[in-house]
């Protein structure tokens, strides 16, 4: 367990040098949110009774989701192990004395939570700033909160699990672009990045809610804003652990398969 | 013109290297504004109509932004890899050779995995084509052509000043993004939903809406005003400027001596 946290805490000291990419990324997510909430707010003055959360917890879920880009959505993978696999570099990696899976999951781990760290800060201060409706507002009460946090963790647990299955089935396709843009892209959509599953259809979220895309950032985002409350919160945090364990099986069941004939590409 | 065809058959035989990667690029590509489609088809499953636009118009409004900036993603992201041209030195054997040099940046990179955002831009325009209740004049026709190749022509202009700007700063700036990705994602809504001031901001610094909003209410009939026909013209304009920048960074450049 202690060099898995020395490779997370290595890892989380290096992402903290880019500062300048850092504020370069705040002001895009700042605007990103900004629109979205505008979007959407345009539908609520159309009809809001057809609105399916209340303006606030929408502008809460919007900004929550660009403070946590990084930690919880499938773009946040680590472009350092799609290079170390194209380049041949990955036998230097096997060549280490410990586990590659855990190495790995530790370290995309710490590169998620290091770059989250430092834009959420001040997307979460600027947006508790803004008036309402457009701002980040707190969450109803302190249970609520603390079971948003322990949601996080889960839903990291589950991205972070899913990228470890797109980086081992990059060992099989060598060039990660098509691969994991497919997977940005469908995880992106069942998460509720592009649109809050609470606007799906009546009858298909309930489908989606099932599915471990789902269990990301869908939960502690909804959660928080009090969208999400009592036995469906339950059930679906639920499936979270589920999801978790799962994804982790099957990434490592991938990892031997892989690494048993894995070809290492140039010297 | 030949040479760049030439260009054009060695980039279409060296995607057809990694048959497998190429594919699976252009299907996520499709899958990226697929995903966005269906979002505004489950918004409009709740909503009949968003600022007075139907579903229908808003498809409509997203074919012909996601068509010009595929466009200019298939031909001009030469620039988007133009700062690692700096950083290698590439662009110092470009000045040496007796060809314009955006012309040659162009012709370092043409990416059809592009073609998959295009496909479902065709498929969204022919969709709305037929199913807007709309008299398709030939001033209509015209100005949805028009349209396309303003924003066609807009976004080239920003990735070339994003390209510029490497001039400057050696490392490509990740905040032009907001005005390439931003613009599209944004753009699928007409921009008026977004407020006045966002509205004006579009019109005036950066002409999103000329290419967009205006000449669309034309075409779906909202104004009698013909001349909102020729704005995406005007909203060319906005390569001057580009342009500009753009040589004031090739006459200051220093090479980066690798």
């Amino acid at each position: 367990m202690r060099k898995y946290l020395a490779f997370f805490r290595t890892r989380f000291n290096m992402g903290l040098q880019y500062r300048t990419a850092a504020i370069a990324g705040l002001a895009c997510q700042f605007f990103w949110g900004a629109m979205a909430i505008l979007a959407f707010k345009a539908f609520h003055d159309t009809d809001p009774s057809s609105f399916p959360m209340s303006l606030p917890a929408m502008s809460s879920y919007i900004w929550l989701q660009q403070a946590l880009l990084t930690l919880l959505t499938m773009g946040g993978m680590d472009n350092e192990f799609f290079s170390v696999i194209e380049s041949g570099n990955v036998a230097y990696e096997l060549c280490r004395p410990v586990d590659v899976y855990g190495m790995w999951y530790s370290r995309s781990a710490a590169t998620r939570v290091s770059n989250a760290l430092l834009r959420c800060v001040p997307v979460i201060v600027i947006a508790a700033l803004l008036p309402a409706p457009y701002g980040l507002s707190a969450p109803p009460d302190l249970l609520t909160f603390l079971t948003f946090l322990l949601s996080l963790v889960l839903a990291l647990a589950v991205i972070n699990a899913m990228g470890m299955i797109v980086y081992m089935i990059t060992f099989h396709t060598i060039t990660p672009r098509g691969v994991r843009l497919i997977a940005v892209n469908i995880c992106d959509f069942f998460s509720g990045d592009i649109i809050p599953l609470p606007f799906f259809p009546a009858g298909f979220k309930e489908f989606v809610e099932l599915l471990p895309f789902s269990a990301t950032a869908n939960v502690p985002l909804r959660i928080y804003s009090g969208d999400l409350h009592g036995p469906e919160m339950v059930k679906l945090m639920l499936l979270q652990v589920f999801w978790a364990a799962v994804l982790i099986a099957v990434g490592k069941l991938i990892e031997r398969r892989e690494l048993r004939r894995v070809t290492v590409q140039g010297g | 013109m030949k040479l760049y065809l030439k260009y054009f058959e060695i980039h279409l035989k060296s995607a057809m290297q990694f048959k497998g990667s190429f594919f699976a690029t252009i299907i996520s590509q499709f899958l990226t504004a697929f995903t966005v489609f269906l979002g505004i088809t489950f918004m409009f499953g709740r909503f009949n109509s968003v600022d007075g636009f139907t579903y229908e118009e808003v498809v409509l409004c997203y074919a012909i932004i996601l068509m010009g900036f595929g466009l200019s993603q298939l031909f001009a992201s030469g620039f988007k890899v133009f700062d690692s041209m700096i950083g290698n030195g590439q662009f110092d054997r470009i000045l040496c050779r007796p060809r314009n040099e955006i012309f040659q940046v162009l012709s370092q990179r043409i990416d059809f995995v592009r073609l998959g955002m295009l496909f479902q831009a065709v498929v969204m325009l022919v969709y709305s084509l037929v199913t807007c209740p709309v008299d398709w004049t030939f001033s209509r026709v015209l100005t949805v052509i028009f349209m396309i190749a303003g924003g066609f022509v807009l976004f080239s202009a920003l990735f070339l000043l994003d390209g510029s700007i490497a001039f400057f700063t050696i490392q490509g700036l990740e905040v032009m993004n907001v005005f390439t990705y931003g613009a599209l994602e944004h753009g699928k809504y007409p921009l008026s939903i977004y407020g006045r001031k966002m509205l004006t901001f579009c019109t005036f610094v950066i002409p999103y809406a000329l290419i967009q909003y205006y000449p669309l209410t034309y075409v779906l009939g909202r104004t009698e005003r013909l001349w909102y026909m020729f704005l995406p013209i005007i909203a060319c304009l906005f390569v001057v400027p580009c342009w500009i920048v753009w040589r004031i960074g090739v006459s200051r450049y220093k090479s980066t001596g690798s």
